[in-house]
């Protein structure tokens, strides 16, 4: 995993973060642990970084290794991440072409849902965070914004 | 994270120390049902000590809550705090498994 954090403690530059790492489901919560740390030391709710940035980052990037880059170990994912007086916004972005976010989000409201073993990653992040985007320029970006009220 | 087992004739006891997430959730099924195969009908999960749980560890849950049954065996989950309380009413999974806020809860006519 390569790594580059920025003024973790706060001050006069923005903490942030940039990691990138191989396409290892192990390699996640390394991840989750730092932008959550970043969280905790930028002053966000003790819940909100307990609960809904690790399982909202946890689902992206889990995403971001098994579907964009269909567990593929040579390919790589990049997370970076940025806290404002605004909020936190968190990128991961892969090396696959995307996938149709809006209707990953619907599988919620299927009959039988509750029931299902899999399908609850992008309605979790859409639950969990302020704002969920996709977008595919070079790979597959899913941009997590959570606001600060 | 790991995971403790306990076992007492059908009654099988596991406590989760930390998340269950991607990377663990199939050493818990494994887990569970290696010992549903020897004969646990009753398997009660404690997550007093829990972390977060992701989407693969509810998926993970729910499996084993369907294979359970089909052994004709039940599960029930105890120790949720609040956060994974609000996980589960988000998922309304809270209507799929029996939660309980204690082991020793879980326990009574188990």
């Amino acid at each position: 995993m390569r790594s580059l954090v920025s003024d973790p403690g706060g001050g006069s530059l923005a903490p942030c973060g940039e990691w990138t790492i191989a396409s290892d489901i192990g390699e996640i919560d390394r991840v989750v642990l730092a932008v959550t740390t970043l969280c905790e030391a930028a002053g966000f709710p003790p819940k909100v970084c307990r609960l809904n940035v690790p399982v909202a980052l946890t689902e992206a990037i889990a995403n971001a290794i098994e579907r964009g880059n269909g567990g593929d170990a040579a390919r790589s994912v990049h997370v970076s991440a940025r806290i404002d007086d605004a909020g936190l916004c968190v990128e991961v972005t892969d090396e696959g072409t995307g996938f149709d976010i809006h209707s990953a989000r619907a599988l919620s409201e299927a009959d039988g849902w509750v029931e299902r073993e899999d399908g609850r990653g992008v309605f979790l992040m859409y639950a969990l965070m302020d704002s969920v985007e996709s977008s595919c320029n070079a790979g597959h970006t899913i941009r997590l914004v959570l606001r600060r009220s | 994270m790991s995971f403790a087992i306990e076992r007492d004739d059908d009654l099988l006891t596991v406590a989760v120390d930390g998340q269950l997430v991607v990377g663990n959730r199939q050493e818990l099924k494994q887990l569970v049902l290696d010992e549903v195969e020897q004969g646990a009908k009753r398997v009660l999960i404690d997550f007093s000590n829990g972390g977060y749980i992701d989407s693969s560890g509810l998926g993970a849950l729910v499996s084993l809550n369907k294979r359970i049954r089909e052994q004709g065996g039940e599960l029930r989950l105890a120790g949720l705090n609040e956060d994974l309380r609000t996980l589960f009413e988000l998922t309304r999974l809270d209507t799929l498994f029996h939660l309980y806020g204690t082991r020793s809860d879980a326990l009574v006519g188990f």
